[in-house]
């Protein structure tokens, strides 16, 4: 099971921060990750795919073509606000 | 780096500067002057009264990209020693949100570091602030004022 965390804007528009998507296949890509999610998310797809969108692995920001295996953690996020 | 202390705190809980700073004073040597950034919540932005805000985090991954943009830091400058705070949750205007604090022999140093860190936290630390006003609330814009701040660092 490969976790899949949402933020912010994101979160709220999805309704929920948390996702599982199963692991099983060849060597995945974020890409290919977030593909799957919209299989089973269709209506997320505008929001997944923004141009402004971030991605993270295992809690360092990472980008479409990074690879993700079974126990990794990647997050979607929109552009930071903090400070 | 000997001798070198850093903290990094990401909570609800509010801070004090002079408590901070008295801590660093404490227990590091070799100090000829500490720079500090205190983040406020404004009542204000962007023409809108802010009743609040809500400042959410990513729990596992801020500690890390702060301490990331603290090392970078203390590679490019001479630092004794730096504190990081940076508060989360519902918070009212008027209140702290961010503490960066930075000291090391010379003035220079502790002053650059400090502004850099405030410039990367910005734009790489995973928070996002939504605002809370008398018509709904909604999420913060990134700034591209910001992204130019962190820029000038390359």
């Amino acid at each position: 099971m490969i976790k899949v965390l949402f933020f912010a804007k994101l979160r709220e528009g999805f309704g929920q921060g948390e996702y599982g998507v199963e692991a099983a296949g060849a060597p995945l890509t974020i890409a290919a990750l977030r593909e799957r999610i919209l299989g089973e998310q269709p209506a997320w797809r505008e929001a997944l795919c923004a141009a402004n969108v971030i991605v993270a692995l295992n809690q360092e920001v990472a980008n479409l073509d990074t690879a993700v295996a079974e126990g990794d953690e990647v997050a979607f996020y929109p552009p930071v606000t903090g400070g | 780096m000997a001798g070198l202390a850093v903290t990094i705190r990401v909570g609800e809980a509010d801070f004090d500067v002079g408590v901070e700073t008295s801590t660093i004073l404490k227990h590091s040597n070799g100090i000829g002057g500490l720079a500090s950034f205190v983040g406020v919540m404004r009542d204000h932005n962007e023409g809108r009264q802010v009743q609040g805000m809500l400042l959410e985090h990513y729990p596992a991954m801020t500690e890390k990209a702060l301490a990331a943009i603290v090392e970078e830091a203390c590679g490019r400058w001479s630092l004794a020693a730096v504190t990081v705070i940076h508060r989360v949750g519902l918070l009212k205007p008027g209140e702290q949100i961010v503490l960066v604090l930075t000291a090391a022999a010379h003035r220079s140093e502790a002053f650059a570091a400090c502004e850099f860190i405030m410039d990367y936290l910005k734009t790489r630390a995973p928070f996002w602030k939504k605002e809370i006003t008398e018509h709904g609330e909604h999420w913060v814009d990134a700034r591209s004022t910001d992204d130019k701040a962190a820029e000038r660092w390359r």
